[in-house]
């Protein structure tokens, strides 16, 4: 009995160490996480601009306003655009490299940390320097272009091509982490499955497709949602490589945030920059819980 | 044709391997060394054929840093880097131990609560955040760049990962000797989850000295600009001083570098843990 009374009174204890612990972080969650995103619902049904005193309640007006806004959709489009030939290309380069450092015996550190430099960087900071890159006449790229005999290419200032020339910017930038994810994930398959394939006498490309891929899955699903969420949130770059941060030229590069931050930034139209920012939350959401389906079907070793 | 022997095709196989992870190595940091070398050239020599600078002339970090408010805008972000890095440090780790080996009520609640806010995007929570920094008098402050980012779901859960690793005997022992909870954290399980403690800090300064989206948004005059921010309203109104934009990214970048040098090992190994871990 005694005993019990003071098993009980400990964990009392704990208890109340454990909120005393917690209570400031726990208010910051509430008023810094929560209750904001409860607040974007709110401003997303109201006629809310920063210059009027007024913000009357209008319902689902401003949801009927985006859908039928052209440029939403354009920059819907475009950001969708960025993911779904980002994040397959930025794997497909980011797993080739891994393999090759994997079969590699020295220097693997050194390529490693070269691989991942970009991904430290600034993003406005290299964004600047790869508008600098794609210049007209002074640009490496159109340099080279230009010593080849070829034509110059104006990368950012036409429509059809300055949505992939800040693509290849953003690949770059990001795909040094995932080298990194796939080479850790490649070394901790054991090499047994690799000897017992080859006594069983398996071709490289059957024990690619049949044991590296199956076992990278767990790194590929991670590396997958972190790369969508990512692509899908789109910014600095369109903001810092199209002219006077627009998402130009004719509105070829802009992404669904920079929208919402012209919306509610330049034309102080937050109630309806709310609801893009609630279709946003809708699009990652469900998308995020698709891919974590992916995630918990589990491989048999 | 000869046909190769089996030692023969490794080597020619390792050589080419070699040869194209340089190539693609070389393209990778190729960026960084022509805006190194950019930013040592004169405005005429942007139009020349040449990589390398006529003369490594410090001129245009001379114009930088008289002419614009680099110098500020390098105070402004480490202030908000150290202090942001200073709060997780204390905050994130505490509730990760917190949540990882002690016993309470709603703990499931809280832990589930605390991994919802993973799945809201920043972008939604600006918009209020502004709202709130007007109402709040927050713009242009200090405390108005970093609040967003004071406390980390993320730091959470990597140290609440590795908490769970240290045994619950070593805590116990603790406690029976007499120590209370706060002394059984700060001497017991703190010291046992260094590594965890390093890549917090790493993640914490890279996000913060790189953010662009809300420093932008809450900070209204130029005084309270961070150096992303600065170069991009800079690099706006020179477009064309190619030669002055290149050194401002310069500047940007290598601090970046030299800690990316030094904490190498950590930073590499920081990533790999959240991969692998979360």
């Amino acid at each position: 009995m005694l005993r019990r009374q003071k098993r009980l009174t400990l964990r009392q204890q704990q208890e109340r160490w454990a909120f005393a612990f917690m209570g400031i972080p726990l208010l910051f969650f509430a008023f810094i996480r929560f209750y904001p995103a409860l607040y974007a619902f709110n401003i997303s049904l109201r006629n809310w601009s920063m210059l009027a005193a007024e913000r009357p309640f209008v319902g689902l007006q401003n949801y009927r306003d985006i859908f039928a806004d052209e440029v939403f959709w354009i920059a819907l489009k475009n950001t969708f655009t960025y993911a779904l030939v980002g994040v397959p290309l930025q794997i497909i380069i980011g797993l080739g490299i891994a393999l090759m450092l994997y079969n590699i015996k020295r220097l693997v550190p050194f390529f490693r940390a070269l691989y991942f430099v970009p991904y430290v960087t600034s993003v406005v900071a290299v964004a600047w320097v790869w508008r600098f890159m794609y210049q007209p006449h002074i640009g490496i790229f159109n340099r080279i272009l230009l010593d080849l005999g070829f034509e110059q290419i104006q990368f950012l200032r036409n429509p059809d091509t300055a949505l992939f020339s800040i693509l290849a910017m953003i690949i770059w930038h990001g795909v040094g982490f995932q080298i990194v994810l796939f080479l850790a994930g490649l070394e901790m398959i054991p090499d047994t499955f690799y000897e017992a394939a080859q006594i069983d006498g398996a071709n490289s490309r059957q024990i690619f497709f049949r044991i590296t891929l199956p076992l990278l899955n767990p790194t590929i699903v991670f590396v997958v949602v972190m790369s969508s969420i990512r692509y899908l949130q789109v910014f600095s770059e369109v903001m810092n490589m199209s002219n006077e941060g627009l998402g130009g030229p004719l509105n070829s590069t802009i992404s669904t945030v920079l929208h919402i931050y012209r919306t509610a930034f330049h034309r102080f139209d937050m109630g309806r920059a709310s609801a893009m920012t609630v279709v946003l939350f809708v699009i990652v959401l469900v998308i995020t819980m698709i891919q974590m389906k992916l995630v918990t079907r589990k491989f048999e070793y | 044709m000869a046909v190769l022997n089996v030692r023969q095709r490794r080597v020619l196989q390792q050589s080419a391997l070699y040869v194209c992870l340089t190539l693609g190595a070389l393209a990778m940091i190729f960026p960084l060394i022509w805006m190194f070398f950019t930013s040592f050239k004169t405005p005429w020599e942007i139009y020349d054929v040449n990589i390398l600078p006529q003369s490594f002339q410090l001129e245009n970090y001379q114009y930088l840093m008289k002419n614009t408010g680099f110098l500020r805008w390098l105070w402004v972000s480490s202030v908000v880097v150290v202090c942001t890095t200073i709060s997780v440090l204390v905050f994130d780790s505490l509730v990760g131990y917190t949540l990882a080996k002690l016993e309470f009520r709603f703990k499931n609640v809280i832990f589930m609560a605390i991994l919802a806010t993973l799945m809201v995007p920043t972008e939604m929570l600006i918009i209020p955040w502004y709202i709130m920094s007007v109402d709040f008098g927050l713009r242009d402050t200090y405390l108005g760049i970093m609040f967003p980012g004071l406390i980390t779901a993320f730091g959470i859960f990597l140290t609440r990962q590795f908490y769970e690793g240290v045994p619950d005997d070593l805590l116990d022992a603790a406690r029976i000797d007499g120590l209370n909870e706060l002394g059984v954290y700060l001497r017991i399980a703190l010291p046992q989850v260094k590594p965890a403690l390093s890549a917090l800090v790493i993640f914490n300064f890279l996000g913060n000295w790189n953010a662009f989206l809300w420093p932008l948004i809450v900070a209204q005059s130029p005084r309270m600009r961070t150096i992303p921010v600065g170069i991009s309203f800079f690099s706006n109104e020179v477009t064309t001083a190619w030669h002055l934009i290149m050194t401002a990214s310069t500047c940007a970048i290598v601090p970046v570098l030299i800690v990316f040098v030094i904490f190498q090992k950590h930073i590499i190994k920081g990533v790999q843990l959240s991969g692998l871990k979360g």
